[in-house]
């Protein structure tokens, strides 16, 4: 790890920490003025692939093999024609990527496969390395994806997926508003898993159904993938046994709510979040920024502040916008009013990378 | 033949020159000008093949009604120019 990517509303910047005094700086920008909405370093081979949302033109896919040198312009995930006849004629979610949300590498031994979470929210599979995509059906045509909603959104979006390590055949995906959802085998077939979860924003009946969750994020302990954590609407949440059923934490306050959480890869009691004012009001709780971290499986929480804002912060970390590398104690975090910090102490202590970015979308290690 | 054209705009990201194409339709005349640049289509239209919410196409000055029926018949001196639609302000 030594490069920091960052997503922006206008466009990708790198950022790397200089060896002699240590502070991390951005040190190139790509796709100028361009919304990025994801961004992924294949730790495999190496290559970067960039989603863009272009306001007029649409998704688009960008890939590069030599760190950002130089780009090709790749397929984006499409959706196939809309039937015009049969159950899905008169689907009201729209046939039409409008975002890529989520972008995850498959496992080790799979070379070129790549997952992609779109809005509206179709899993797309590429076999190789993104010339092209195929639409996972068996969740599109789902009869229950019927009872998805858009959170903030107009359409529901697929924004976490989780690869098993071990058996990569396995994945757990989540969708705002749409739940937790498990393949065992590469996304052919699919059952909804996240019992547990409550959702306080439905009718009193429906409150506890798993098809209907908001999901903000879904993290997986690389170690032991059997312990998921999530960010949802209402609450944080953990599960031990694989995403079946999950246990509402001790909340992390000064708010519960937020949009991220992230998962040490090794350590399955220890997680980090990034609180917000709940619900409407979205910004750091009373203007104060603060990453919260659990090393108890989500008991009890430590609230770290050094270094981040603490007065009229009106940030917000969207669900990708806070990452840990690889060596589980360098951090970094960005937010929608294009504030951007790094930690070198696991989240205890934070720098000021950046202060006038554009909107951070998603941030991630190459 | 219809002459099909796009936008700086739509240039800056797709190279794709300006064409004499032969065609009876709209819709004909974009797909035979997006084999010069494939990529382009993407760019126009979304995967449903309708017009991007975005993006004006004009025949002759007239911006056409619908973004999803491209049947309108364009003859042999029709002007067909691909716009990215200003919006927002």
């Amino acid at each position: 790890m030594s490069t920091l990517l960052v997503a922006s509303r206008k466009g990708l910047f790198t950022a790397e920490r200089n060896s002699t005094d240590g502070k991390w700086r951005i040190n190139g920008h790509h796709f100028h003025g361009e919304p990025v909405t994801q961004v992924l370093a294949d730790p495999r081979d190496g290559s970067w692939y960039a989603a863009l949302r272009l306001g007029h033109f649409g998704v688009k896919m960008r890939r590069s093999t030599n760190r950002g040198l130089s780009w090709v312009e790749t397929p984006a995930p499409a959706f196939p024609p809309k039937p015009t006849a049969g159950e899905w004629a008169d689907d009201a979610t729209p046939w039409t990527v409008d975002l890529v949300w989520s972008l995850a590498a498959g496992g080790a031994h799979e070379p070129n496969t790549l997952w992609a979470g779109c809005m509206p929210a179709g899993l797309f599979r590429s076999e190789d390395a993104g010339d092209s995509w195929q639409l996972m059906d068996s969740l599109w045509l789902d009869a229950r994806r019927k009872g998805w909603f858009g959170g903030g959104n107009d359409h529901p979006g697929l924004h976490s997926i989780c690869v098993d390590p071990i058996h990569p055949q396995r994945l757990t995906i989540a969708i705002s508003c749409g739940g937790v959802w498990k393949s065992e085998d590469a996304g052919k077939g699919w059952g909804l898993f996240g019992a547990g979860m409550h959702a306080p924003y439905m009718p009193p009946d429906v409150e506890e159904d798993p098809n209907t969750q908001d999901v903000h994020s879904l993290s997986m302990c690389a170690a032991h993938p059997h312990v998921m954590w999530v960010q949802h609407h209402a609450g944080a949440y953990r599960s031990v046994d694989g995403g079946l059923n999950f246990t509402r934490l001790t909340p992390p306050l000064p708010s519960d709510f937020g949009f991220v959480i992230v998962a040490d890869p090794v350590n399955p009691l220890r997680a980090w979040v990034a609180p917000a004012l709940a619900d409407t009001f979205r910004y750091a709780p009373d203007g104060a920024m603060c990453v919260m971290r659990t090393n108890d499986g989500g008991n009890s929480w430590q609230a770290f502040r050094n270094g981040l804002p603490q007065s009229h912060a009106y940030d917000l970390v969207y669900r990708h916008g806070l990452t840990l590398a690889p060596d589980r104690k360098t951090m970094a975090m960005a937010s929608t009013t294009g504030n951007a910090w790094t930690s070198e102490d696991a989240g205890e202590n934070w720098a000021v990378l950046e202060a006038q970015l554009p909107p951070v979308a998603a941030v991630a290690w190459a | 033949m219809p002459t099909v054209s796009f936008a700086p705009q739509l240039q800056r990201h797709v190279s794709c020159p300006t064409q004499n194409v032969s065609a009876a339709s709209l819709g004909e005349a974009l797909k035979a000008a997006f084999l010069a640049a494939p990529v382009m289509q993407s760019y126009a239209l979304d995967e449903q093949g309708h017009v991007r919410k975005h993006v004006a196409v004009f025949v002759n000055n007239e911006m056409i009604a619908s973004r999803r029926d491209l049947s309108l018949a364009v003859g042999a001196n029709d002007v067909i120019m691909v716009i990215q639609a200003l919006s927002g302000g």
